[in-house]
């Protein structure tokens, strides 16, 4: 059980971040963040098939992570959400085409064991 | 004064954006670490919530989750508007300093000891998120020369 919520929340958070990413860059730069133009953004993202998707899989990473955390210490489930830097990193270089440098490389290398550290 | 040096004008609007990543990333970071602060404190003191997805919905209602769930709202919108202008591989390791914010929260708010280990994941995370902060948080998009 344990073990199926982890690819569950590794699976959902990683599609959830890649369509984000992908529906936000296809949105455009948001540059006015009075209410009104908020709530004109809002409605324009609801009609956005990847953001949309990308609530989908939030919202299943969401739940699967706190029934997680129900069942799991927190020394277990903080370091096992980390573990989606890898797949979205490697996704964020190949499918979205950006820019990761070795400053990335290394910076996410270190956060990643870090977060494992930090864990104990 | 009137002729703007082109390459003036980059760099402006490149440190333009650099600070508007950096106040979006502070809401996302405090807003998530808030938040799910705020939805843990409470789904403890409803230990007796079921499984079933009524139970669930029933236990939004109770205040401390309704907070967490009114601020994870805020770190949706923020994470959102981030991803509107930066990379991916640039907004997932640059917010992961909440990790940190986290350990610290517990040390001063809930009197938790930081062990020697977890000041060396502190220490690794704050240098690999300096790294990550120091690289230009959008990549030139194709076909436009930057």
């Amino acid at each position: 059980m344990k073990w199926i919520l982890v690819v569950m929340c590794i699976l959902a958070t990683t599609v959830g971040d890649v369509f984000r990413s992908l529906g936000m860059r296809h949105h455009g730069e948001i540059r006015d963040f009075r209410p009104g133009a908020i709530g004109a953004m809002l409605a324009a993202i609801a009609r956005n098939w990847m953001v949309i998707v990308s609530t989908c899989a939030m919202a299943v990473s969401f739940f699967s992570f706190m029934k997680l955390v129900s069942i799991a210490p927190m020394t277990f489930a903080v370091p096992m959400s980390a573990a989606t830097f890898i797949p979205e990193t490697l996704l964020a270089r190949f499918f979205l085409r950006e820019n990761v440098d070795w400053r990335r490389w290394t910076g996410i290398g270190l956060i990643v064991v870090g977060v494992v550290f930090i864990a104990q | 004064m009137q002729a703007t040096d082109p390459r003036l004008t980059r760099a402006a609007s490149s440190q333009a954006l650099h600070a508007k990543t950096r106040f979006w990333a502070v809401i996302s970071v405090l807003s998530n670490v808030a938040g799910n602060s705020a939805l843990t404190h409470g789904m403890q003191q409803l230990s007796h919530v079921g499984n079933t997805p009524l139970a669930l919905i029933a236990a939004l209602f109770h205040p401390w989750v309704a907070l967490g769930v009114a601020l994870l709202i805020v770190w949706t919108f923020a994470h959102m508007a981030l991803l509107s202008w930066a990379d991916l591989s640039y907004v997932m390791p640059v917010t992961a300093i909440g990790y940190v914010v986290t350990a610290f929260a517990g040390k001063f708010f809930l009197g938790e000891i930081v062990s020697p280990a977890r000041w060396a994941g502190i220490v690794l995370i704050t240098a690999g998120v300096t790294l990550v902060g120091r690289t230009a948080p959008a990549s030139p998009l194709d076909g436009n020369p930057q």
